[in-house]
């Protein structure tokens, strides 16, 4: 099914990620990365966010351009809705990185993809943040996502590509896994 | 022992074997086939660790007819039952009498270093010289343990799999059993039957039946060749040697182990151990994913024992094929659980590093691992043996030594015969 001539391209260099990661194995110091993003409160529940540089292979780097986000509430929760809740941002990084890492395993499994559709949803009671009750926590009570992929592969082909792309997620283990976040202020 | 004693030498031979197992003697044999002059040096019995690392029910995970070595098989009435501990230590031990290996018992090697055409071996009882060496002390010395163990607090009870013996050990109250291997689900299921509640903490695992369309699974993995997989030939060789031991059992009955077993026997799975925190351990999500990875594996797996069945022409001689039940992993497996007041004790089935603390050679990668081309170490005459996937899937296997030691003996031999040619006559050293 998969024959060796048939040219598949997801539009994902394959080549340079293992070339990267043999890379990235003889010289693991390269590997530490510092990913970065800073936040301004504009008003009421909006807030915008900036990303721009980020630390990776020994160096200072920059995205191609700065990169915007307005986060807000809707107006239900008495905001303006300048933009995205918080929340759905987590289900914006993890749908981006799903599906970043299925293009890739497809690629390096030779898969042509026509195309990769993902639909999340979240639960979340409310009565955590605000204090309601205080057996429900704040976050998640659980993430559903799911693909609806056209691809050359049958639907177990599917099916692993999907399976391999969360074992490899960085922003699916950030959500399964806890992490240790340390927040300090200081006085302008 | 004085100092002096104990550097006392104690012998010279071309080849040292460290290690009296199946592995050790195998190569030990392979050697007198070729006149070679060897010792095996071996810390406790043959068969050390059978006789004293062991929980009691234990049994092979290969069926008996697969118990072979270089010239010496299983003999008795049960091929397809499975060894207990006993009758492995009784069988590694009727091959070292059968092929009479000159072994050393109770003498634990203490350090090896490089020494001019070889090793200096230092034992509890003297120090060898020897131009080759041959490392057999097993894959399995040291239980390897996370870090996060650390943040366990002191009223909970750990226990690793190396020192566990039988549910009496344990006292009473719930069990975390951290690992989903042959060995995490063995242990869940027998002191789940000892009447104590039991969590068990799933990561990424290989799922298998016992038997599969009336055949051992590892009859058909032998027989599909998928056993004889070389290791040169695997997408990720350093992946390949971490794949864990899939989950089997070995019992008359030849029933599957699984987690869907286990779970009817009233054990509630969980995801990997991924923290603890405020003396609670935290679970992660990713449990659906290992299942569904492990799942998916499992049905290519099977999907290639039916094609291999079809191509063969052997689809008549065994059962019709067969899917199983997806894993079941409940509408909302727990993400935590208290340590202390829920769980009182923590059995670790998370795995085992080989132990080469000894080991005064410059032969190991950053993170401390051997290095080494299928056996062969980047030290001159240096070998290693019996470790997983070393040069094949079945290498770490009893009835894998076979292969392995016919072709690093004649690499060692090579190794021999190419130093000894560099010396001048009469200079050879022993």
């Amino acid at each position: 099914m998969n024959t060796q001539e048939r040219t598949v391209d997801n539009g994902v260099n394959v080549e340079a990620l293992l070339g990267a990661r043999e890379a990235l194995t003889e010289a693991p110091e390269a590997a530490a990365f510092k990913w970065r993003a800073t936040s301004e409160w504009v008003s009421g529940t909006h807030s915008r966010t900036t990303v721009d540089g980020f630390f990776g292979l020994g160096d200072e780097q920059k995205h191609r351009q700065t990169f915007q986000f307005d986060v807000d509430h809707p107006e239900i929760f008495a905001a303006e809705d300048n933009g995205a809740t918080p929340v759905e941002f987590i289900l914006v990084g993890l749908a981006g990185c799903l599906s970043a890492g299925i293009a890739s395993v497809a690629q390096n499994r030779n898969i042509q993809l026509r195309s990769v559709k993902a639909t999340l949803e979240a639960g979340m009671d409310l009565q955590g943040i605000l204090g309601i009750d205080d057996a429900v926590r704040n976050g998640f009570d659980g993430i559903q996502v799911h693909y609806e992929i056209d691809a050359d592969a049958t639907q177990d082909e599917i099916a692993a590509l999907v399976a391999q792309s969360q074992k490899r997620s960085a922003v699916f283990d950030v959500v399964t896994n806890p992490t240790d976040v340390t927040v300090t202020t200081s006085k302008a | 022992m004085s100092h002096r004693a104990q550097r006392q030498q104690a012998g010279i031979a071309d080849v040292i074997v460290i290690g009296a197992g199946h592995s050790g003697l195998a190569m030990s044999r392979a050697l007198s086939l070729r006149s070679i002059d060897h010792v095996v040096l071996e810390r406790g019995e043959v068969a050390n660790s059978w006789r004293t690392e062991r929980w009691d029910s234990l049994r092979l995970l290969t069926p008996n007819w697969m118990s072979r070595l270089p010239g010496y098989r299983y003999d008795g009435n049960d091929p397809d039952g499975y060894m207990t501990v006993a009758e492995v230590v009784e069988f590694v031990a009727g091959y070292a009498a059968r092929i009479a290996a000159p072994v050393i018992t109770r003498t634990a090697v203490t350090q090896v270093e490089r020494v001019a055409d070889g090793y200096r071996v230092s034992t509890t009882r003297g120090d060898w010289l020897c131009r080759a060496l041959v490392l057999a002390s097993g894959a399995f010395n040291v239980p390897a343990i996370p870090r996060l163990a650390d943040g366990i607090p002191p009223d909970v009870t750990q226990l690793t799999a190396q020192r566990y013996r039988n549910p009496s050990q344990i006292d009473d109250g719930a069990v975390l059993v951290v690992g989903a291997s042959a060995t995490g689900l063995q242990l869940a299921q027998e002191i789940r039957q000892s009447g104590r509640q039991v969590m068990l903490a799933v990561g990424e695992h290989v799922r298998m039946p016992r038997v599969y369309r009336g055949r051992d699974v590892q009859w058909w993995m032998l027989a599909s060749g998928i056993l004889d997989q070389r290791i040169e030939d695997t997408d990720d060789p350093l992946r390949a040697r971490r794949v864990p031991s899939p989950q089997l059992v070995g019992t008359p009955e030849r029933a599957t182990l699984d987690l869907n077993a286990l779970q009817a026997q009233g054990v509630e799975i969980a995801g990997r151990l991924a923290g603890v925190r405020d003396g609670k351990a935290l679970f992660s999500g990713s449990l659906r994913n290992v299942c569904a990875l492990a799942d998916l594996k499992m049905n290519r797996l099977l999907d290639a024992f039916d094609e291999w069945a079809d191509e063969n022409g052997i689809t008549a001689e065994v059962g019709p094929a067969e899917r199983y039940a997806p894993t079941d992993v409940g509408p909302s497996p727990r993400l935590d659980c208290e340590l202390g007041k829920e769980i009182k004790t923590i059995v670790w089935a998370t795995g085992f590093k080989p132990d080469y603390s000894w080991l005064q050679v410059p032969a190991f990668d950053r993170r401390g691992n051997l290095k080494h081309d299928r056996g062969i170490v980047g030290a001159p005459g240096l070998y290693v043996l019996g470790l997983p996937y070393l040069r094949r899937r079945k290498s770490s296997f009893i009835h894998g030594a076979g292969d392995d030691v016919l072709e690093l003996s004649a690499h060692l031999a090579g190794h021999l015969d190419l130093t000894a040619r560099r010396h001048v006559p009469g200079m050879a050293t022993g």
